[in-house]
């Protein structure tokens, strides 16, 4: 990173699928504030098939909302002096439906695995994983490659000194797939190489004349290590020189920009990153979609990523129908639906994707559905944010009661600080209760968590930002961009209904609450009083059942919602008993506005 | 966002419409610009790689990776036939050769010296392209397609399934609003493109999948009768390439629903009139809609179609697409500049409708289509 310089006026877009955000930041009074937000329909595809259009007109937008002159004809203007000019000007892209990758490696569950963490940390869509041991004919794995058509392939595999042939039997996969890449046809389909370096020679040999072979460190060195850095960065260069450059009006884009432009995960990931770094807490950050479900996590200092490619809100609802099954998007839903009204709905929603929920009933519908989607989205992120598996672990004695198989997910929920909701359903839920509650039910946050929504989407600007300029993403993120909900506190365990199951002293006051119960405390943003948190013997808070913790809250526009439903949450099967549930916990927490139910 | 409405499926009775038909690999065009075409004219053609096929040839032989070269009967690059021998280990004092065959016709493409195995791939398989509907190369696409251009009827669906297609329409209700019944189809209907109402069963599906239907034309189905005909759920609406007998375009959506009176109109009127359908739909970037397409003569005055571009407008057809009021078609009385708070307390950009029956509703702009004529 560079010196961080002075930068008094920012402009930073992110180029999605449908639309071009622009936001504009400024320094007043020593610190970065966003300033305003401007867009305009993405032009990437016909008629225009110039992003820069797309761009220029959320540009536009971001000039007649602020008075502003940021443009000259089709040119920014530098350096800002008064009120015209910016200093720098960053962008993300996710436009042509972002970047999709294959990985390949020699053991699945090994190198073929850090493979895919390393194009999934970069932003990428993996479209399948290759493996020696995946148990498909060579021929199959061959038609794959050649089918799906991916915008690059990362090869791997073999730690240093390890396998050859392996990795060659690969290289040479991949040959005779001689793949073709999504746009741009003549143009030769990036491959990276970042596996053993005793094979690289046998790998240029078979590769470097019919594809755009790049050769970088080995992503997984020794067994016991992993080192994606290098991998991820050569999939961004690449991203930009092979992929960016060949979609519609991307040359222009990139000489625009100041910094390489990053793909919109990739850019939301370093965020994350450097907040669960900055401020030294295990964070996750999830980003819900038309199309797809990312999870970012950081726990330990560990980053991972997952996009789940199939799981959203629109295009591919009909999925999360599909892989949740009736049952469990039913449940969540306080009132009587027939099975084959509740298909034809969400298939309507497929089908003509942009429509809003407009009665209460509906809306109720498509929360519990994100419930789902975000619940299904943990389970992946848990099965891919996991240690590195193949490892010879060291035990002393005390471990031999906690035995932890190599692989295990790093994903706890207990130790998580901070979950930061993104994506339409989450940030512009009618109620900012609403939100809450569909993470802490998709989620089941145990213990002490502080709960967030991304106000208007700008996360990925500020993830490219803080490539350039931690201080100013950072103070963005920190006072324009997150919106603070409150903390959640929902202990670990399960008891009789009505036992009393926590009693938290918090300003003088005592508030006790029984198992089955939830409950809210208002406690505005700002506030962040210290709290003595008991559990009944029946439950833990994070220091084992019936402890004790003391510890700081937060305030936030929600508040303190106290979770005392358990830990894993069960709803009871009889539909008169679950509705009468959840309409006491929506009451509780004033989830919706009181409209009698027919 | 200017546009916060759903642009409506274009149901149009003679417009000048364009197809690009393309080569999913580069290859050779078979027609030039000015040719009249039929549905069923290959206009270009190529040919896709074999498949391959690997063989662990220093495995078979026993011998190491690095020694395969001396063994090999056929070079890198040389034809094989199927059983042809392409190594061959001496054995002792050149008795108990051990002979490696071929297991397909094609070609050696690579021999590693590393992992000792053998690719070979099988001959090109042959692709064409036809022209899907009767009309004019306007445009040639070097080495990969061509532009057809026609007048014709054109009526776009919201959902299909199954691919290209050419029948002759043969309307089975009377109705907009009549169901598809499997009693209703017989022996006369191979070959044609069925129009039903509101609705099909899954009887009256596989009916028209045994009797040899190419395709129907209806308004709704239930997601449950989609299912178990599909045999699989749909998750991601990208579609056109199952392969169950018949090209199925539902025009309104999933539940019962009545086809909209003019779509009905349209089709009906093309009674014995040859078209051409694809169920094919994505609705993913770069959208897809299933189609039905009847040319008409050259000769036919093509309608100037209205600009919908710039959004909906007052004294507009609207259908509402989305519960409580799915289905429901009125005219725009109003379209108040300001977000509007509705019962989901989210504020948005309204209109109001004014159904058939007087009643006035206020409806999301994100909940109408305008309904293109």
């Amino acid at each position: 990173m560079e010196k961080e310089r002075e930068l008094n006026r920012i402009l930073a877009t992110d180029c999605g699928s449908t639309t071009t955000k622009a936001i504009l930041i400024e320094k007043k009074d020593g610190e970065y504030r966003l300033i305003v937000r401007g867009e305009a329909p993405t032009t990437v595809e016909a008629p225009f098939e110039d992003v820069t259009r797309g761009v220029l007109n959320s540009v536009r937008e971001v000039e007649e909302l602020t008075g502003r002159e940021l443009l000259e004809g089709e040119k920014l203007i530098y350096p800002a002096k008064g009120n015209r000019g910016i200093d720098i000007y960053v962008s993300t892209s996710s436009a042509g439906g972002g970047l999709q990758m294959m990985v390949a490696g020699v053991v699945k569950e090994m190198t073929a695995e850090s493979a895919a963490r390393a194009a999934l940390g970069a932003g990428a869509i993996v479209m399948d994983v290759i493996a020696t041991n995946d148990r498909r004919r060579p021929h199959k794995r061959i038609e794959l490659i050649r089918d799906l058509r991916p915008d690059m392939i990362l090869l791997s595999g073999g730690i240093d000194g390890g396998t050859v042939s392996h990795v060659v039997e690969l290289s040479e996969t991949i040959k005779a797939a001689d793949p073709k890449p999504r746009f741009g046809t003549g143009f030769e389909l990036p491959v990276i190489f970042a596996g053993n370096v005793d094979a690289r020679e046998a790998v240029k040999e078979r590769l470097d004349k019919i594809t755009a072979l790049s050769i970088v460190d080995n992503l997984r060195p020794i067994l016991e290590r992993e080192n994606l850095g290098p991998a991820r960065d050569a999939i961004h260069d690449l991203f930009m020189e092979h992929v960016m450059a060949h979609a519609p009006g991307y040359k222009i884009l990139m000489v625009w920009t100041d910094v390489p432009i990053m793909p919109t995960p990739g850019a939301v990931g370093a965020l994350i990153q450097t907040i669960g770094e900055k401020q030294n807490i295990n964070v996750m950050g999830v980003d819900i979609g038309g199309a797809t479900t990312d999870i970012f996590s950081v726990f330990d200092g560990n980053f991972n990523r997952t996009v789940s490619a199939n799981l959203g809100m629109s295009y591919s609802v009909s999925n999360v129908l599909t892989e949740a099954g009736m049952d469990n998007v039913l449940r969540w839903v306080p009132f009587s639906l027939d099975k084959n009204d509740l298909g034809n709905r969400v298939r309507n929603k497929m089908i003509r994707p942009t429509t809003v929920p407009m009665s209460l009933k509906e809306l109720k519908l498509e929360q519990g559905i994100a419930r789902e989607a975000l619940r299904l989205a943990l389970v992946q992120h848990k099965g891919m944010a996991v240690g590195l598996k193949g490892v010879q672990q060291e035990r002393t004695i005390s471990d031999a009661f906690e035995q932890t198989a190599s692989g295990a997910t790093l994903v706890n929920m207990m130790d998580l600080d901070l979950i930061v909701g993104s994506g339409g359903t989450l940030s512009h839920a009618p109620r900012r209760a609403q939100a809450s509650l569909m993470l802490i039910d998709a989620f089941q946050p145990e213990g002490i968590t502080r709960l967030a929504v991304d106000s208007i989407f700008m996360m990925p600007h500020l993830g490219v930002l803080s490539s350039v300029h931690e201080k100013a993403a950072t103070e963005v993120f920190d006072k324009d961009c997150l919106i603070r909900l409150g903390t959640c506190i929902a202990p670990v365990g399960i008891a009789p209904l009505g036992k009393e199951a926590l009693e938290i002293k918090m300003n003088g006051d005592v508030i006790k609450v029984n198992s089955g119960d939830m409950k809210l405390i208002p406690l505005d943003e700002g506030e962040k009083p210290r709290a003595v948190i008991k559990p009944s013997k029946y439950f833990d808070i994070g220091e084992g059942r019936g402890k004790e913790v003391e510890a700081t809250l937060r305030g936030g526009v929600v508040g303190i919602i106290i979770d005392c439903r358990g830990r894993p949450l069960v709803l009871p099967t009889n539909d008169a008993e679950r509705f009468e549930r959840l309409n006491r916990w929506n009451k509780a927490l004033s989830i919706y506005p009181d409209v009698k139910e027919e | 966002m200017a546009h916060a409405y759903t642009p409506g499926l274009k149901v149009t009775t003679n417009i000048k419409l364009r197809k690009e038909r393309r080569l999913p690999l580069k290859g050779d065009v078979i027609v030039k610009i000015g040719d009249k075409v039929s549905a069923d004219d290959i206009v270009a053609r190529t040919e896709l790689p074999g498949d391959v096929e690997t063989l662990n040839l220093a495995g078979k032989l026993g011998v190491m990776p690095n020694e395969l070269k001396q063994f090999m009967k056929k070079n890198e690059g040389d034809p094989i036939l199927k059983g042809e021998i392409i190594a061959e280990s001496s054995g002792f004092f050149g008795l108990f050769k051990n002979q490696i065959e071929s297991p397909i016709k094609g070609t050696i493409e690579t021999v590693s010296d590393i992992t000792g195995q053998l690719i070979l791939r099988a001959p090109p398989t042959p692709v064409e392209i036809d022209a899907y509907m009767d009309g004019e190369v306007v445009d040639i696409i070097e080495n990969e397609g061509v532009v057809i251009e026609s007048k014709v009827t054109f009526v776009q669906g919201i959902f299909g399934i199954g691919g290209e297609a050419q029948g002759i329409i043969e309307p089975i209700v009377h109705n907009p609003k009549d169901v598809v019944e499997a009693a209703i189809i017989n022996e006369s209907h191979r070959g044609k493109v069925l129009i039903g109402g509101s609705y099909v069963t899954k009887e009256a599906i596989e009916t028209a999948v045994k009797v040899g239907a190419t395709g129907i034309v209806v308004g709704g189905i239930d997601d449950a009768v989609l299912k178990e005909f599909l045999g699989y759920e749909i998750g991601v609406a990208i579609t056109g390439n199952e392969d169950k007998g018949i090209t199925l375009i539902i025009t309104e959506g999933f539940g019962k629903m009545n086809m909209s009176p003019a779509a009905f109109r349209l089709l009906t009127h093309h009674k014995g009139d040859h078209a051409s359908i694809n169920g094919a739909t994505q609705i993913r970037a770069g959208v897809l809609r299933p189609e039905v397409i009847v040319p008409l003569e050259a000769s036919t005055k093509t309608h100037k179609t209205k600009d919908y571009s710039k959004g909906v407008e007052e004294g507009e057809t609207v259908r509402i697409i989305r519960e409580p009021y799915f289905g429901i078609i009125g005219k725009v009385t109003e379209l108040p500049p300001d977000l509007e708070v509705i019962e989901t307390e989210s504020r948005v950009r309204i209109l109001k409708v004014k159904t058939e029956d007087g009643k006035i509703l206020t409806i999301p702009r994100a909940n109408v289509e305008i309904i293109e004529a």
